[in-house]
């Protein structure tokens, strides 16, 4: 099992920052540009290793490709790519006593046995976007750092191990390990604010801390709730045999009745049914929660008797032939568990809507935002902004809508509703800031609310579009990775020369520093929304599927979310050319003698301008890869009700 | 005397003092020590390190009675035949057991009457006997085979107590788990000494000889099977605390704290005692489990000498927990007492604090895990009935404990008194363990044990290295001092951190292993049709999240004002002065911390064992009825009934 290498290869991807981080305790102080040199080398080598993964995961999606799909120059992988499916052959696998399999990127290895908890790791689509984007932003970010003066051992370490963090947070497949991966980005964050940070830096950073840690409170409790569920009508059936085969070795009798029983089938069955009367399994594997989470929601939906039963006879059916037979009792009991009532389930979204809403952040529990943007150093503003905010969305993708997906459907209006408030109040609040971080922080709030508009357009009445919209909020979320770390970045660059954010005192900064002008006027077109850059593809496929949405009480409320979000471009271009205008129009002598962008600056900028450019030319260079796991687990939430 | 009890004395005292032999040896060390200080020739002798030897040696004495203790199971290869009395059975391979051990026999095949569970005696190293059913320990019910052997059998052990001294004491894994908790500790807290310098070599006889009674008393609270030993090792415990409290002669913080303590401890004592005496009147007896098994009893709950006595007695354990409304001397002992003193108080009172309410409690609510001894549902509802008082006054108990001490924390500059506030919280957080009243939050809190004792020591430790190094103690003179000591405050951090339980710190597993237990007993309540003892769990594991983020304001305040803040040279614009820490100092730090991150990345292997703790050790604690009780009369003191049959080997080989 050690020797499995997509496990190593993947675990080297998360814990070489790391080691690098490690390996810088033994610098001598003084030595504070190899210490530098020493940590990008960390970066790039993760970013490297990401990129094997990606290879690999590529090459897996081309092994497993359907002709039948292909069409339009968008490759359609095999549904046998699913992290679902991907599961099930490995549990199969394992169970034959087979070789694990090198190239599925999924892996698992045993860590806290008394909880069940594994070191579960894999990748498909949705979270290969969301590492690709990490590690590149962690290069880029850190070349940004060379202007880190104080104390830069600790602020590489710092860094590094906050890498490791999210990494680990998107690799994950077992929520326990989520969370601690989830945990371990705080402090990073908690000391890079607090010390390299502005004036206001302490308060900035408890706000953070503080937030952040109350969400993933509600987080740890509904961790809990899944995981006192008994989900062995989900779990992978060779787990299940495994555990009666446990159970049968301990006991006597009905081993000696499995021996009797050699060549006779229904004899054996029933030692089996014995045994399986004995066994629970708890779990913290997303997978097997995200099939309990369907299951529950087709569940809940079934009222009368007729429907349950058959249901139930399903399930029944289902396990004889995986040979774990169980009876409709037994599974019917396992049914009234809480985990299978609505109130659970509203209550559990909530709670892991809420740790993840505060990351995203959704209003009302953005207020953390503004003030850790401000007062973070410019390369941990690039990092919150394009990466750490990305989490929440990516969470409530992977976690709150499989884990949960009754609640989520019964309260899509809501959300929607939130999302518009989100897209709306950052855009009008983006406006009237005179902080040029501050207005960016808002933008980011602004953004984000298309991520959750696009999550959130859960078909009530039928039609397909949603696949649109997630793969158009994955794809937000994306761009606005790009966007707003580059535009971060251009306020620091200017902040560094003028030692001021205020946009109201700024003026003419083109004429001393043309190519910097262009550049940031480059990465603030993409980030609003533009045709022909990254950020206009995302909003548009959000919008196109907003459209679509519509309640039975509200038939066209999704029309008129689609307009207000369109709408609100007009108000984002309109703060965004404003700000161009106050900062880089005009004439100003007091900044005639700036010099314009450094070599370095422009290592930094010019590949999120090329991403910018590229991605809004050619979104299929992502979404070829991206969109069939996103269409799938779309798909795989929209058949619960069919 | 009269016969019987001559002959149990006799027949036992030899075994049982080998049982005892850790406490006879720091007994021993004391003794010895004191005669030390009567020769002037060894007064420059520091006798630190004879006390670390000692502790150090006990320690492992205790571990190795445990490893004998450990469950074992096996398979049956026959048992006796058909009307044989007492049944023999012969295991597959050595069994390992002792005499009066529980054995749970099951699935025997042909001679059924084999099945059930059994207090056994050893035969040879194969073969032992089955003597009174654990079920129904009537006088003479031996079973008798009624059939010859087939097939089949598995035997388990469910439980091992066993009374020392005419049921004083018990011995169980339970209890030996906490005094090599308790033994360990105190030998790091030596090390400690040691390394910062308190006491020097003239006072070394006096605080060590405080020191290893106060643990000696300790572990006796955590064996105590009987009111009165109950209150001999709460005195034992709190007595050498006292003044240890006080030691520091020259300093009147000092003398205050410990004339505080002595008297707050003189009043919960006082009333502790008056509780005992009216529960052992009450119920004719100070045995622990007739005392337990009396309060549990329908009908008794309702009698308000029961209710008095019981919460008389609760009330002494909770001023040792420093549980509110109990701790008004917490902080101030805290405060004025030495870092090492606190240190110690805080973690060994408490573990044998909680030890002890964990045998009364879960002894009173009876155990939902009994269930499958306990035959009939009559005693259920008996049991569970008490279950609807303990659970949410131990709850409420908890949440008030835990908030109290966050929110109090939140205002303290001094170091050692935020500790202080910061091991109450810390006390309530064990407390919400105990109150699902089940065994695997007996478990979980064990878990706990462990790890609040490296991590609270680590950062009373570090305190104490820091007041050598700067003279002080407050906050508020620590500003940047990572820039001036890095290693300590980084240290520092991770003990914070952990106490914070911010994953991946052995903390965090703690943390989660008390909101696991919590919502599965909640579910269990849920099961067992008690809504409201489930809802207040939920309440309980709800206010313990919350109470996590209250508690992160004080904890990352001490980092912010150590990290974040400039130093006073750096506001002045000198030069900053380096102040590393010495180098064991430094290496003692270095490893605290190291076993609290690798513990916190690996903890499966603590975490299996310390639940199994729980699992196996209490499922037969408030079993009272396999101990012969009397019914009416008797003195208080060891039962009537049947004399315990004397272990043929001791504990220890």
């Amino acid at each position: 099992m050690f020797f499995e290498y997509d496990l190593l290869l993947m675990t080297l991807c998360i814990f070489i920052p790391s080691v690098f981080a490690l390996a810088l305790l033994f610098f001598p102080s003084g030595s504070e540009e190899y210490m530098r040199w020493f940590s990008l080398t960390g970066t790039v080598v993760t970013f490297v290793i990401s990129s094997f993964v990606f290879i690999d995961y590529l090459r897996m999606l081309d092994n497993n490709n359907d002709p039948a799909l292909m069409g339009a120059g968008i490759k359609r992988a095999d549904k046998k790519t699913t992290l679902m499916e991907r599961a099930s052959a490995a549990a199969k696998a394992e169970a034959e006593n087979k070789p694990f399999a090198n190239d599925d990127l999924h892996a698992r290895f045993p860590w806290i046995s008394r909880f069940n908890i594994e070191y579960y790791i894999g990748v498909d689509g949705i979270s290969m976007a969301m590492i690709l984007l990490t590690t590149v932003l962690f290069v880029l970010s850190m070349i940004a750092s060379w202007g880190i003066e104080k104390y830069v051992k600790g602020y590489c370490m710092l860094f590094l191990i906050l890498e490791t963090g999210v990494l680990g947070t998107f690799f994950s497949l077992d929520f326990f390990l989520f969370y601690i991966f989830w945990e371990v980005m705080l402090l990073p964050m908690y000391f890079l604010i607090g010390v390299w940070g502005g004036k206001n830096r302490e308060y900035a950073a408890i706000k953070f801390f503080l937030y952040t840690l109350f969400g993933s409170i509600f987080i740890l409790i509904a961790l809990l709730g899944f995981y006192f569920t008994d989900v062995q009508d989900f779990a992978n059936k060779e787990t299940l045999n495994a555990k009666a085969a446990e159970v049968i070795a301990r006991n006597p009798a009905l081993k000696k009745a499995q021996d009797a029983a050699k060549n006779d089938a229904a004899a054996k069955a029933r030692v089996m049914a014995a045994a399986l009367t004995k066994v629970e399994i708890h779990s913290f594997d997303l997978i097997v929660l995200a099939r309990t989470g369907a299951a529950a929601m087709e569940w809940m939906h079934l009222t009368d008797t007729k429907a349950r039963d058959k249901f139930l006879q399903k399930i029944v059916d289902q396990r004889a032939r995986d040979g774990n037979p169980t009876t409709k009792e037994a599974v019917e009991k396992r049914m009234s568990q809480t985990f299978f009532t609505p109130t659970f389930q509203y209550v559990m979204f909530l709670f892991l809507f809420v740790g993840f809403a505060i990351k995203v952040p959704i209003f009302p529990f953005h207020t953390w935002l503004p003030d850790a943007h401000v007062e973070a150093p410019t390369p941990i503003s690039m990092i919150l902004a394009g990466i750490l905010l990305k989490l929440g969305g990516y969470g409530i993708l992977r976690i709150a809508y499989p884990i949960c997906p009754w609640a989520a459907h019964a309260l899509a209006w809501y959300l929607c509703i939130l999302a518009m408030i989100n897209i709306i109040y950052g855009a009008f609040a983006a406006m009237a800031q005179a902080d040029f971080k501050k207005l960016v922080a808002y933008s980011s709030i602004s953004h984000m609310g298309y991520v959750l508009l696009g999550i959130a357009v859960w078909p009530q009445t039928g039609e397909q579009y949603w696949a649109w919209g997630m793969n158009g909020a994955m794809y937000q979320m994306i761009a606005h990775g790009i966007s707003s770390a580059g535009m971060f970045f251009c306020v620091g660059v200017i902040y560094d020369r003028a030692h001021h954010r205020n946009l109201d005192n700024f003026r003419g900064l083109y004429e001393p520093m043309p190519l910097y002008g262009g550049i940031s006027a480059l990465i603030f077109f993409a980030a609003l929304g533009l045709p022909g850059l990254c950020g206009f593809v995302g909003e548009f496929m959000v919008v196109l599927s907003a459209w679509n949405f519509s309640t039975p009480e509200y038939p066209n409320a999704g029309k008129i979310f689609a307009v207000l979000s369109a709408l609100t471009v007009v108000i984002t271009a309109a703060y965004i050319l404003w700000t161009l205008q106050r900062v880089y129009f005009g004439t100003n002598d007091a900044y005639k003698d700036y010099p314009d962008i450094t070599v370095r600056e422009l290592l930094c900028v010019i590949p999120l301008a090329i991403l910018a450019i590229v991605l809004g030319i050619l979104p299929a260079l992502v979404l070829q890869w991206m969109e069939p796991h996103v269409t799938f687990f779309v798909d795989s939430l929209m058949q619960i009700r069919t | 005397m009269n016969s019987t009890l001559a002959q149990m004395l006799t027949g036992s005292i030899v075994n049982d003092a080998i049982a005892f032999a850790p406490e006879l040896v720091v007994c021993g060390t004391i003794v010895l020590m004191l005669v030390i200080r009567l020769i002037p020739r060894y007064d420059d002798v520091h006798l630190g390190w004879i006390a670390l030897v000692i502790t150090g040696y006990v320690c492992y004495l205790s571990c190795d009675q445990w490893m004998q203790e450990t469950p074992r199971s096996g398979q049956v290869a026959k048992t006796s035949g058909k009307d044989v009395s007492p049944i023999v059975v012969t295991a597959a391979e050595p069994h390992g057991l002792r005499d009066d051990q529980l054995v749970q026999v099951t699935e025997v095949e042909g001679n059924t009457t084999a099945n059930g569970a059994f207090r056994i005696k050893v035969l040879d190293a194969l073969s032992f006997q089955l003597r009174e059913d654990a079920n129904n320990p009537v006088k003479g019910d031996i079973r008798k085979g009624n059939d010859d052997y087939t097939a089949g059998g598995n035997w388990k052990v469910i439980g091992g107590t066993h009374n020392l001294f005419g049921g004083m004491l018990i011995y169980d894994s339970f209890g030996i788990f906490i005094k090599i908790f308790l033994y360990g500790f105190t030998a790091l807290v030596v090390l400690l000494t040691l390394l910062t310098g308190i006491p020097d070599k003239e006072d070394s006889a006096d605080f060590y000889c405080l020191l290893l009674g106060a643990t000696v008393g300790m572990s006796i609270m955590a064996t105590a099977n009987h009111l009165l030993m109950v209150f001999i090792g709460i005195e034992m415990a709190s007595l050498p605390s006292y003044a240890l409290a006080g030691f520091l002669k020259g300093r009147r913080q000092s003398s205050e704290a410990a004339l505080k303590y002595v008297v707050y401890g003189g009043g919960a004592s006082g009333v502790m005692l008056y509780g005992i005496s009216l529960l052992a009147g009450r119920f004719d007896s100070g045995f622990l489990p007739t005392v337990v098994r009396g309060i549990s009893t329908d009908g008794n709950l309702a009698d308000p000498v029961v209710i008095m006595g019981l919460a008389f007695i609760l009330l002494g354990i909770g001023f040792k927990l420093a549980s509110v409304p109990f701790h008004f001397w917490c902080p101030d002992v805290f405060e004025g007492a030495a870092a090492e003193v606190g240190a110690f108080l805080s973690v060994a009172s408490k573990g044998a604090a909680l030890a002890l309410l964990a045998r009364i409690t879960l002894g009173i609510g009876g155990l939902n895990g009994q269930l499958e001894l306990v035959d009939g549902r009559a005693l259920f509802a008996a049991w569970s009935k008490a279950t609807d008082y303990l659970v949410p006054v131990i709850a409420v108990f908890a949440v008030v404990t835990t908030t109290f001490g966050n929110l109090a924390a939140y205002g303290q500059t001094n170091l050692k008194r935020l500790l202080a506030y910061s091991t109450i919280a810390h006390a309530g957080f064990m407390m919400m363990g105990l109150a699902t009243l089940t065994r695997e939050g007996a478990g979980a809190v064990l878990f706990y044990l462990i790890a609040y004792l490296f991590m609270n020591l680590g950062a009373f430790a570090i305190v104490a290295f820091i007041r050598n190094l700067t003279g002080h103690e407050d906050v508020t003179y620590l500003r940047g001092f990572v820039y001036r000591s890095p290693l300590l405050v980084i240290m520092l951090g991770v003990c914070l951190l952990s106490l914070l339980g911010i994953p991946p710190l052995v903390g965090f597993a703690a943390k989660f292993q008390i909101f696991t237990v919590l919502y599965e007993g909640a579910q269990d309540y849920f099961a067992l049709n008690k809504p409201h003892l489930g809802w207040t769990l939920l309440a309980v594991l709800l206010a313990g999240g919350l109470n996590t983020v209250i508690s992160l304001f004080y904890y990352v305040r001490v980092l912010k004002v150590m990290v974040l803040e400039k130093t006073l040279e750096e506001v002045e614009d000198r030069e900053i002065e380096q102040k590393p820490a010495p180098l064991f100092p430094s290496i003692y730090a270095t490893a605290l911390a190291v076993i609290i991150v690798v513990a916190g990345v690996l903890w499966n292997p603590l975490a299996e064992r310390t639940s199994g703790q729980g699992v196996d050790t209490f499922r037969e604690t408030p079993i009272v009825r396999a101990a012969p009780l009397p019914e009416t009369g008797g003195p208080v003191g060891p039962p009537k009934g049947p004399p315990p049959k004397a272990p043929k080997k001791g504990a220890k080989k």
